[in-house]
């Protein structure tokens, strides 16, 4: 409990200097309307269908290409991390896909795959997919080797111990990877929606609200409702991780 | 007697980047069905290796080991293996029931791998503990699950590397209690490898004494003791106390000059006073196979590493 005291005392800190900032006359109310301000929009907005619609579609699009990355990842990094030879033929590949801002293959993507949703989700993954699979392969260079002596020693052949041991033994530094993937995915997809619209979204609202009236208390309330979304999501991961993989840390040096 | 376990001719070595390593020159012994056989020898002598060998997860260089008659090539399925590190040879995200059951997936329906581990559970007194994670349990305890993961498995051999090694003197001597009862109750033939010359004369039918590095046998010495052993009438009688002494003399061939010395001019003491000394001069030498054994160890782990495509292959 006293965490969260000191979290909400942390964010209270944070709404009153921005208060008081915005209050200040150093910058005009429009460019920063202070959190009173925001937060009567938020609150209209919450009662507001197309908004909402907006969010559910970010919501969604997030959770499918996180979706998407684990299931992509997690094979790709197993394989890597068991196998050298794989691993030493991809690694150029690897590191020079890696540092590609996903918003630069926006183009290429609209190209492609048109203007849906498929196009944003897509572009998601490509950023999520990296800590993720990252993560797997660096778990598998930590594995026990005794573990895996002792699955072997009971007969377990390649698979089994890929699967049985090397896997849940990866767990906690997968989902480690899974929240760094959840942040940075979120990021790709508002930025997606801001910069090509189309689909929707937060990042699209965000873009209307500023283009069109120049609200920027609605710029900001899709700001904070998007931080919202990103707290929301770590905060039950980690949760998921302290119950699930508790071992990891229990354990010490594996999580 | 048949033979349970024949190992002829081994030989093992290492080939690493910094050149060859001979952990084993050339080793040959058998062990009977229903035997309990102790295997001690100087750290760093070849133990682990020679375990790893038996067990099938390295190939020997030279040599034949059979198990009831069938070469080992590969992991035999009817063989389980207690490693010393028990904290990191038990799967901590499975519970101790799952821990016990992970060895049963061939031919067992669930109801019936559950039903055996209860049952290995209830052999080493850990009914209660069926549901926890081994991180939750103490050191002993979760030896005691390594040890029903064994004999859940129902295995022709149980093979032990420095099973109590990890664990202190009082657990110790719990320890190898309920390894004589349980190898007595299911007449499980067992080889257990230990530095450790009291633990060896007190738990085996044999021993096994090897050189230093690398491996072979110096003697192999019948225990007459009762079968019926405990921890204190049996470690004061005269038969344990000339054993252990006979064991610590072979494997002090080959040691420094000091060390014989010293025994020398004991022999002339009395028998209490010898065995103070004696005891010393053990932990002594324990010290510095612990470090040989490290060595070793490290050694086995770098190949391992080195060749990490075998550690997931069979």
């Amino acid at each position: 409990m006293r965490a969260l005291t000191r979290g909400l005392l942390g964010a209270v800190g944070f709404l009153v200097v921005w208060e008081l900032f915005g209050r200040s006359g150093l910058v005009p109310l429009e460019y920063l309307p202070p959190p009173s301000v925001v937060a009567v929009e938020l609150s209209k907005l919450l009662g507001d269908e197309p908004f909402l619609r907006d969010v559910v579609a970010t919501v969604l699009a997030l959770l499918i290409a996180v979706g998407l990355s684990i299931g992509i990842a997690v094979p790709l990094g197993l394989v890597l991390g068991s196998v050298p030879a794989v691993r030493h033929a991809t690694r150029a590949v690897v590191e020079f896909l890696r540092p590609i801002p996903s918003v630069a293959l926006i183009p290429l993507a609209i190209m492609v795959l048109g203007i849906g949703p498929e196009m944003k989700i897509s572009l998601a993954v490509y950023a999520a997919v990296w800590p993720i699979l990252f993560n797997t392969v660096y778990a598998l260079d930590e594995l026990d080797p005794l573990l895996v002596e002792t699955a072997r020693a009971f007969g377990a052949g390649r698979a089994r111990v890929l699967l049985s041991v090397a896997l849940p033994s990866a767990l906690p530094f997968v989902l480690t990877g899974v929240r760094l993937a959840a942040t940075t995915g979120l990021v790709v997809l508002v930025s997606v929606e801001l910069l090509a619209g189309g689909s929707g979204g937060l990042g699209q609202f965000i873009m209307e609200a500023r283009s069109g009236a120049g609200r920027m208390d609605l710029v900001l309330a899709g700001t904070v409702v998007a931080g919202v979304i990103g707290y929301l999501l770590n905060e039950g991961l980690e949760r998921a991780q302290r119950r699930w993989v508790g071992w990891g840390s229990a354990t010490g040096g594996r999580s | 007697m048949t033979a349970m376990l024949e190992v002829t001719g081994l030989g093992h070595t290492y080939q690493a980047k910094d050149g060859a390593h001979t952990a084993i020159a050339d080793l040959s012994f058998r062990v009977g069905a229903g035997e309990l056989v102790c295997v001690v020898g100087p750290s760093g002598c070849g133990k682990s290796t020679l375990l790893r060998t038996i067990s099938g997860l390295i190939r020997p260089s030279k040599g034949e080991i059979t198990l009831h008659g069938d070469e080992v090539r590969g992991v035999p399925d009817d063989l389980a293996v207690v490693f010393q590190d028990y904290s990191r040879s038990l799967f901590p995200w499975l519970t101790v029931q799952g821990n016990v059951e992970f060895p049963l997936r061939r031919g067992l329906s669930r109801a019936q791998r559950r039903t055996r581990a209860a049952e290995a559970l209830e052999w080493v007194g850990l009914s209660a503990a069926a549901r926890k994670h081994p991180w939750q349990l103490s050191g002993g305890m979760q030896q005691r699950v390594a040890i029903a993961r064994a004999l859940a498995y129902r295995p022709a051999l149980l093979l032990m590397d420095e099973p109590f090694a990890s664990v202190d003197a009082q657990t110790r001597f719990e320890l190898e209690d309920l390894l004589l009862k349980v190898r007595a109750e299911h007449d499980t033939t067992v080889l257990v490898v230990t530095h450790d010359i009291d633990e060896s004369v007190y738990l085996g039918d044999r021993v096994l004494v090897l050189s230093g590095s690398p491996a072979s046998v110096v003697a192999d010495l019948r225990v007459d003791l009762p079968a019926r052993r405990d921890q204190v009438t049996t470690r004061e009688s005269e038969t344990f106390v000339a054993l252990r002494a006979e064991v610590a003399r072979l494997l002090n061939v080959g040691k420094p000059a000091e060390d014989v010395a010293d025994r020398r001019r004991v022999d002339e003491h009395r028998v209490d006073e010898h065995r103070a000394d004696e005891r010393r001069a053990d932990e002594h030498r324990a010290a510095r196979w612990a470090e040989a054994e490290r060595a070793e160890t490290e050694r086995a782990g770098l190949v391992a590493a080195h060749e990490r495509d075998d550690l997931f292959s069979r």
